[in-house]
């Protein structure tokens, strides 16, 4: 191993990372500077940056106009090299690269199911080149023909009912993060002879997994060929470091390009990249090559090149994620295992970028927060809370201590070590439903046929809370193996039909992978149970007996309120479903984990869900991740907070979402109208002087 | 002992310095045209003791790091004995105390009574409805006198206040007025804030609920501006106060 230090890399300091393997995290440690300052250093959008956006708006108001997609390829196949270079304004792009030869041209990606691909052009008025169908139809199988052909027949009436839903089983799983800045610490080259030595140092007995290993590992050199000519296609030679702050931008969005251009995954995150970035700027600013100016110029350019990011997708799908999320989620700030807050001024500079280009969802700006986070990063952070809604915060606390402190957010909360973990996706189990299912003895409310297994149902006019709990405990019990049945087919035929090569190449060859779970419906089925058991609640019955409504009679606690008699009820469920979810045998090894998060799929999830015992009528809404129900929670936010924070990390350990909305006014006195001590003290001594003049 | 309340507001922002855990009393003697509290007035409330109150406190103390405890209403002088049990406790805890209150039970005559909850108050938020006698009497019901009486008490003895003072359209919002009131608080050797709170009617739909009328219901919510307004108008007033002092 060569021990000197490459020429891009003069200035740094050496360790691991320089000479013995591929290790981001000891080159972050060894070389990023801590910043505890304020704002006030940043700087605003340039004339470039300006016109380049409003070019980027004028866009987005066409294909506003345009009914959602403003042009669609029909005949090229998406893969990392298949379209030749495109630009906004060449000559004014600091960073370049498109998913497509055009801007906002949605690329078409059949590698999850060909099907998905020709709904989602018909949906806007185009067709998939039939040659391309005929391909992927009679040729080259997709992910979701592999699924549909494994699946049993209790598999898709679960699917058909909802009560497993939202499965990645017709479109890409995403949630894989790349470790997109290996692209511009090491070049290309180096990763592609580490991944050579990868293969050549691996196991030689050839079980069904080892050949599957060799496999990708070849696939996974392929993709990284392929991202060199990637780069090449734009003119620049990724095979060696970043030498600049813009060579490492670009390298490491040409890292993300290539993965987008070849998956369609429902979260395509990028990672933690703001800290890593500022090593690079930092050494340009103290060489004088560039200015604060040119600096947040570099950081403006890539994130509006990423909230350029778009898929073809069908109306269903966005129905579900209500829009078109890209869930492009960027995990900022953070603190080291040794303690030292993480916070640079690229984390500044990230977050000024809403300044800049304005407020927008994408990326999905998420703050690992701490309490040893600087005060004036803090401040800055509720500043544009407060001014942009568009900042999302998770417990780094919390997080770190299992994952270190380089790992990041994949959507909304799931949380890995960048490029040493991954996750197999895997929506959810609705347990609002499960709940009826034990109440009618299987038989699915809505559809009114037999779903799950027939076990005796509820007898009486009242339900029981004891005989309630044990038969649900039963359902629970099926549910979760069936569950973990689908998803083990859903992965093993995504990754023989769909396998993500180049985003796996940015990983090291033995991954932690987890077998991410879910969970729907929380607080409605523990405000049911806690209706059932401390209210009357009486059944009422259609014509063949099924429960299809509830009366309630009196009042019950609701999770919510901080009340432990139904917030131990919510951390029973979680804890139950979780532990029935680790019976199972779950594909590739992989660590079971579970996740209380849906931020928009609860309405579509609620409209497939009967009455329930909480009262909550058949087709509202499920409040959405681990949340009270709209309205219940009548004690106020701390009280809200606090039932949420009982449910256990442990056994949700794939992330906990509470989503948080208040009007400004109920923050805090609105210094207009209200006058405290300094002002006083100001008219105080003024009047004293004014006094004494006279 | 037991207390009466309507609710507890686990995260309130508004009434006093802080974070703050905000028990709403119930009962209150005053009725304000503008209250937007009207399910405070009448009625039992939930019954609740000091030492439940304080656990669900404890729970979520984290929280409440800058701030503390705030009793509000109703009007919480209404239970004096309780509340003057439930801001002992919390003070042996170290609990910072607020009361906010209309001041409309403070007896001059007999100030020991109020003076075993101010022993174990940091703040009182008092809300000035009128500084116009009349007026104050159209508004609320009241006269403004014991008020007044219980504003002075309170900086006699060396209890921090914050002056609240809601502005009403046609009610409060004339400048002379304000002025004037500003005159009166000037004198308050313990002010510590001046806080104008521009009407509004999200108190409307509760009045329905109780079959009760609104009584402003020909008058427009107050604009922020017109707070503003207010709130120089009376920092004016506390300013001519300080100047007659010290050219007297």
């Amino acid at each position: 191993m060569n021990t000197d230090l490459a020429k891009e890399w003069e200035g740094f300091t050496p360790g691991r990372w320089s000479n013995s393997s591929i290790n981001v995290r000891d080159f972050i440690q060894k070389n990023f500077t801590p910043y505890d300052g304020d704002e006030s250093f940043l700087e605003g959008p340039t004339d470039a940056t300006k016109t380049l956006w409003e070019q980027v708006m004028e866009l987005s108001r066409q294909e506003r106009e345009a009914g959602g997609v403003l042009d669609m390829d029909t005949k090229i196949v998406s893969t990392i090299t298949s379209h030749g270079a495109g630009y906004l304004n060449q000559k004014l792009e600091r960073i370049v690269g498109l998913q497509t030869d055009k801007p906002f041209k949605r690329a078409l990606q059949p590698f999850g199911g060909i099907r998905m691909a020709q709904q989602a052009c018909k949906a806007y008025g185009y067709e998939v080149d039939p040659q391309i169908v005929e391909v992927f139809t009679k040729y080259r199988k997709t992910h979701n023909q592999g699924v549909f052909d494994a699946y049993t027949p209790e598999m898709r009436l679960a699917r058909k009912s909802a009560i497993l839903t939202g499965l990645p089983d017709a479109y890409g799983r995403g949630r894989i993060i790349g470790d997109y800045r290996r692209v511009a610490l090491y070049g290309v080259d180096r990763l592609i002879e580490d991944k050579e030595h990868q293969k050549a140092t691996h196991f030689v007995r050839m079980t069904s997994e080892n050949i599957r290993l060799r496999e990708e590992l070849s696939e996974q050199i392929n993709a990284l060929h392929e991202l060199k000519e990637l780069g090449k296609i734009y003119g620049f030679d990724i095979s060696r470091p970043a030498a600049t702050a813009q060579e490492a931008v670009q390298w490491l969005y040409f890292g993300y390009l290539a993965a987008v251009k070849e998956q369609n995954g429902a979260a395509m995150s990028l990672g933690r990249t703001s800290t890593f970035l500022d090593i690079y700027l930092e050494r340009d600013l103290q060489k004088g090559l560039i200015t604060e100016s040119e600096a947040q110029e570099l950081i403006d350019h890539f994130i509006m090149k990423l909230r350029m990011v778009k898929f073809a997708r069908t109306p269903d799908y966005n129905a579900l994620f209500s829009g078109d999320p890209t869930w492009v989620t960027e995990s900022i700030g953070g603190v080291s295992v040794d303690g030292q807050h993480m916070v640079t001024k690229t984390s500044f500079r990230y977050l000024n970028t809403l300044n800049n280009l304005g407020t927008a969802p994408e990326p999905n700006m998420t703050i690992l927060w701490s309490t040893r986070l600087p005060q004036n990063f803090k401040r800055f952070c509720a500043k544009m809370s407060i001014r942009t809604s568009s900042i999302q915060y998770e417990n780094d606390d919390m997080m770190r201590v299992i994952h270190g402190d380089d790992y990041a957010i994949a959507c909304c909360v799931s949380s890995m070590r960048v490029g040493k973990e991954m996750q197999f996706f895997g929506a959810r189990a609705n347990l609002a439903k499960c709940l009826l299912y034990a109440i009618n003895g299987g038989v699915d409310e809505v559809m009114k046929v037999q779903v799950g297994p027939k076990y005796r149902p509820v007898e009486g006019e009242y339900l029981d809370y004891d005989d309630v709990i044990d038969k649900y405990d039963q359902m629970m019990e099926w549910l979760a193996g069936l569950y973990v049945n689908t998803l083990n087919i859903i992965h093993f035929m995504h990754d023989k039909y769909s396998y993500e090569r180049l985003q796996m190449a940015l990983h090291d060859r033995d991954v932690k992978r987890y077998f991410a779970t879910g969970i729907a419906g929380l607080s409605v089925a523990a405000d049911s149970l806690s209706a059932i058991k401390y209210a009357k609640v009486k059944c009422i019955r259609d014509e063949n007996g099924i429960v299809v409504d509830y009366e309630t009679e009196g009042d019950f606690p609701k999770y919510g309120n901080d009340d432990d008699r139904v917030d131990e009820i919510a951390v029973w469920i979680v804890r139950t479903f979780m532990d029935k979810i680790r019976k199972h045998h779950t594909y590739r090894d992989s660590v079971p984990t579970m996740s209380i998060l849906t931020i928009t799929s609860n309405v579509v999830y609620g409209k497939k869900t009967g009455s329930t015992p909480d009262g909550r009528k058949q087709g509202v809404p499920l409040a959405p991740g681990a949340n009270p129900m709209h309205g219940r929670d009548s004690s106020g936010a701390v009280a809200s907070l606090a039932s949420v924070a009982k449910l256990p990390f442990r056994h949700a350990q794939d992330g906990i979402s509470n989503t948080f909305s208040i009007v400004p006014d109920a923050l805090g006195k609105n210094t207009a109208v209200f006058a405290g001590e300094p002002d006083l003290e100001a008219i105080l001594q003024n009047a004293e002087g004014d006094a004494h003049e006279e | 002992m037991t207390g009466f309340i309507h609710s507890i507001e686990s995260f309130g922002t508004v009434d006093g310095p802080g974070i703050r855990f905000v028990i709403f009393f119930q009962g209150c003697p005053m009725r304000c045209l503008y209250c937007h509290n009207p399910d405070t007035w009448e009625g039992r409330g939930k019954p609740v003791t000091v030492e439940e109150l304080l656990r669900q406190y404890e729970r979520n103390k984290e929280f409440y790091k800058n701030g503390g405890i705030t009793a509000t209403g109703g009007e919480p002088l209404l239970q004096t004995a309780f509340l003057a049990a439930l801001f002992r406790a919390a003070k042996e805890r170290g609990i910072h105390t607020c009361l906010d209150t209309s001041g409309i039970c403070y007896d001059p005559s007999h100030p020991e009574e109020t003076d075993t909850v101010l022993n174990v108050t940091d703040l009182v938020m008092l809300d000035i409805k009128h500084i116009d006698d009349d007026r104050h009497r159209s508004l609320t019901g009241h006269s403004n006198g014991t008020i007044l009486a219980f504003a002075a008490h309170c900086s006699d003895r060396g209890i921090p206040l914050w002056i609240r003072h809601v502005i009403v359209p046609g009610w409060t919002d004339d400048a002379d007025e304000q002025e004037r009131l500003g005159e009166c608080i000037g004198g308050l050797k313990t002010l510590k804030a001046v806080d104008c709170l521009p009407y509004h009617d999200m108190g409307k739909p509760k009045y329905a609920a109780l079959g009760i009328p609104y009584p402003l219901a020909d008058t427009p919510p107050a604009t922020q501006e017109a707070a503003q307004q207010a709130r120089l108008h009376i920092l004016n007033g506390i300013r001519r106060h300080i100047q007659k002092n010290h050219s007297n």
